[in-house]
């Protein structure tokens, strides 16, 4: 027994000293170099060229990039270990709301970040700065249409724009398309569908136009069921329908009624680099910075100066674009958290009737 | 029998030796399967009875709020359902609640409350902005940040929520709920889907086994009857498609069956239709790829069975004149029962967790249970739901595998 316990001691012991040196080292070199997670991939390349590489130039400040898949449960991990190793978190905005309801999440301070308030509004949230954007919206095949739709309305006229049509298999996105064409305005949306009888209205509409859509569910497959002729109008992610028309094909967006989220800046709680972070967030939404970024990859800038330093055809693809912002709904992450668990099974259930 | 031991004890040493020695090595005969046996059971246990188990526990796990909140929770278990909770519980709950912050809980707490009303993460998040550090009067100053707190309905739900196992999630996948005063009632006939979804499951996955086996008979027939050389070659293009990734086989499909695919289009140029046909994203779309996918698991085990019948059987049939089809299917057909069992229930028991499949070939009214697991799991995080929903296809697959196992019993005894 006492053997044993010798031995547990000295095994509690070890592990102390050697946690203590991991601890330590850990902190040693988070001191210096601030880590900063991204999704990586082609993203991750353009932020590379766009911050990493121009941030430690300009600061002297070491940065360890890195790259993950948008698990809340990695930082969530960390955070609860109290083993914060990464500062800066790249975060899609359902994770980034989460995330900041339990926590995990350093508050945002404004005043620190030294950007007034110059950035689109959705780029500010309580936890977190945006980075970029990207958008859901209306795109048609300009061969198979006689003459041009311009709106949701227009997307459920089955007479003057004959066809089927594609939407995303699911109530978000969905609902609100239904209601903008049921003639509700913008900033009402998310209000009138907080309510019972919005719900109902919405999926009212979509009665009327359920014969004729096609549903997706891969982001791929709209812009190729417009090629292969399968529908003649759809909603799509901006940057899939970018890429089919650098492809040569004759694909057209409507930017009026397009619904825009952003991908998040987040400092992760309890991280020895909050300083540094700031530097970096505030370094990334220069407008120098993001046009490198939006060259390099189709996600709309939050700063809207970066709009103007990229050329005349890539800014008009830009979900930030002025002229395309200006008819377009920021989607409320908030109301997808709470309601949307409620909303899918209704859709799921209507969708099988 | 004593007398015997007693007959036998002058020559007991070499005989007990004997026994011992046989013991012995019986018992080392058993160590040693035992032994073999170990990992194949311990990497059972460790990687599939234990997780399927907390799997299946989630279902009703219910344990949130108790592991957060335990003081709040015991305080609620007193109250009687009216008026508002004694003010030493709402104090409970404020303190409780500013640390729950730490290390997760409110996520957990707030998720698991937004199930029961969708105004709880809101609720909360406003309440712990304005929460003070301390208060003479905790039930006025909660009231004072969210007239919710005052309402009975707003604690009635927390006490709902509270009990450390719940039939909730049981109740939602089969569409029922419990109502204000704890009756099972059905859930809103618009929201109704999960009996449904298991209906279409099964439907799904019966028809997928039946049109395998309808075709997949005939083939495995000739591949067993054919000379060697030819049946190798067939059977290597049956197991062709084994060799090539799940996704690429489904995607394909899709190229070929879309409006302007190589189906429609040599369909519409030889004349036999003018418009198009759907046949993809919908129930048509769903059994073409299913079947083709899962044709070669029932060709195996038929064709391995039939391989083994002797033809002579059904000569003896033929030359004591029975009619060719009366030899087939009285003397052959009985004798590959087996092999149809096997195929059979490997086919239906794989095409009822089939996702990806009819997840991209598939309308919205051809989901199966594995497309709602799926999004519970991932989407939404509800693994209380997901597991639930699990868990009935479990029970369903093992009752209906019950059911068959005694039909097919039943008729090999009648033939045999």
């Amino acid at each position: 027994m006492k053997k044993n316990n010798l031995m547990r001691t000295r095994l509690a012991r070890s592990v102390a000293v050697s946690g203590l040196l991991t601890a330590g080292l850990a902190a040693s070199a988070s001191a210096q170099a601030l880590t900063v997670i991204s999704f990586g991939g082609a993203s991750g390349d353009a932020m590379n060229t766009a911050y990493y590489g121009p941030f430690v130039e300009e600061t002297g400040i070491e940065l360890t990039p890195g790259d993950y898949n948008g698990e809340l449960s990695r930082i969530r991990a960390m955070v609860e270990t109290g083993n914060v190793s990464w500062d800066l978190v790249e975060m899609e905005s359902p994770e980034m709301v989460r995330g900041c309801f339990e926590g995990l999440f350093e508050p945002i301070d404004w005043q620190r970040l030294g950007l007034g308030d110059v950035l689109i509004d959705s780029a500010f949230d309580e936890c977190g700065v945006g980075t970029f954007v990207w958008s859901t919206v209306l795109a048609y095949d300009a061969d198979a249409l006689d003459a041009a739709p311009t709106s949701w309305e227009d997307f459920w006229n089955v007479e003057d724009f004959p066809g089927t049509r594609g939407l995303r298999r699911g109530a978000k996105y969905t609902l609100e398309f239904a209601l903008m064409a049921d003639g509700v305005p913008n900033e009402d949306v998310y209000d009138v569908l907080m309510t019972e009888e919005g719900v109902d209205r919405a999926f009212a509409k979509l009665d009327e136009l359920k014969e004729h859509i096609q549903w997706w569910e891969a982001g791929a497959q709209p812009p190729q069921w417009l090629v292969a002729g399968d529908v003649v109008m759809t909603s799509s992610y901006n940057g899939r329908i970018a890429a089919a028309q650098e492809e040569g094909n004759n694909l057209e967006i409507v930017w009026d009624g397009s619904l825009y989220d952003l991908d998040y800046w987040a400092i992760v709680s309890g991280s020895d680099n909050v300083d540094e972070a700031y530097q970096f967030i505030e370094f990334a939404s220069q407008p120098e910075n993001q046009a490198v970024y939006s060259s390099e990859i189709p996600y709309g800038p939050v700063h809207p100066d970066a709009i103007d330093q990229l050329d005349e055809e890539q800014a008009r693809r830009m979900p930030t674009h002025a002229d395309n912002l200006e008819g377009a709904l920021a989607i409320n992450t908030g109301f997808w958290v709470d309601y949307g668990e409620q909303l899918e099974q209704r859709f799921n259930a209507w969708a099988t009737r | 029998m004593s007398t015997n031991a007693v007959a036998a004890r002058p020559e007991a040493p070499p005989e007990a030796n004997l026994k011992k020695q046989l013991k012995r090595a019986d018992r080392l005969r058993k160590f040693k399967a035992i032994g073999l046996v170990a990992p194949l059971a311990l990497f059972l246990i460790v990687v599939f009875v234990l997780p399927i188990g907390s799997m299946l526990w989630r279902s009703v796990d219910n344990t949130e709020l108790e592991s957060v909140m335990p003081r709040t929770v015991a305080g609620l278990q007193q109250w009687d359902g009216s008026g508002l909770p004694e003010e030493a519980t709402l104090a409970a709950f404020a303190a409780e609640l500013r640390d729950s912050r730490r290390g997760g809980g409110l996520g957990k707490v707030g998720r698991r409350l937004n199930y029961e009303d969708n105004q709880y993460r809101g609720l909360l998040m406003r309440t712990l902005r304005g929460l003070p550090a301390s208060s003479e009067n905790w039930t006025q100053t909660l009231v004072e940040i969210d007239p919710a707190w005052g309402e009975t309905t707003t604690w009635r739900e927390i006490q709902r929520a509270s009990p450390p196992v719940t039939d909730r999630y049981v109740l939602a996948s089969l569409d029922l709920e419990r109502g204000a005063n704890g009756e099972i009632q059905r859930i809103d006939a618009q929201d109704r889907i999960y009996q449904s979804v298991f209906q279409r499951t099964m439907v799904i996955a019966g028809g997928v086994t039946l049109i395998c086996l309808a075709l997949g008979f005939p083939l495995a027939y000739l591949l067993a009857t054919l000379p060697p050389k030819t049946s190798n070659m067939l059977m290597i293009l049956v197991l062709l498609p084994f060799w090539t990734s799940l996704l690429v086989r489904t995607a394909a499909w899709i190229i070929l069956l879309q409006s302007n695919g190589l189906v429609n289009q040599s369909l519409i140029a030889s004349g036999i239709i003018d418009t198009p046909l759907q046949l993809v994203f919908n129930r048509i779309g769903v059994f073409f790829a299913m079947v083709h996918i899962l044709l070669p698991f029932m060709i195996l085990p038929l064709y391995s069975v039939m391989k083994g019948i002797s033809p002579s059987y059904q000569r003896a049939a033929v030359s004591l004149g029975a009619h060719p089809f009366a030899a087939f299917w009285q003397v052959y057909a009985p004798q590959t029962i087996s092999g149809v069992a096997a195929g059979t229930i490997l086919v239906f028991i794989m095409a009822l967790g089939y996702y990806i499949t009819p997840a991209l070939v598939g309308g919205p009214a051809d989901q199966m249970v594995s497309y709602y697991v799926a999004y519970y799991t991932n989407t939404t995080n509800n693994w209380g739901m997901a597991a639930a929903l699990g868990s009935i296809l479990l029970a369903l697959t093992l009752l209906l595998y019950l059911v068959y196992h005694r039909l097919v019993n039943r008729k090999q005894l009648i033939r045999s």
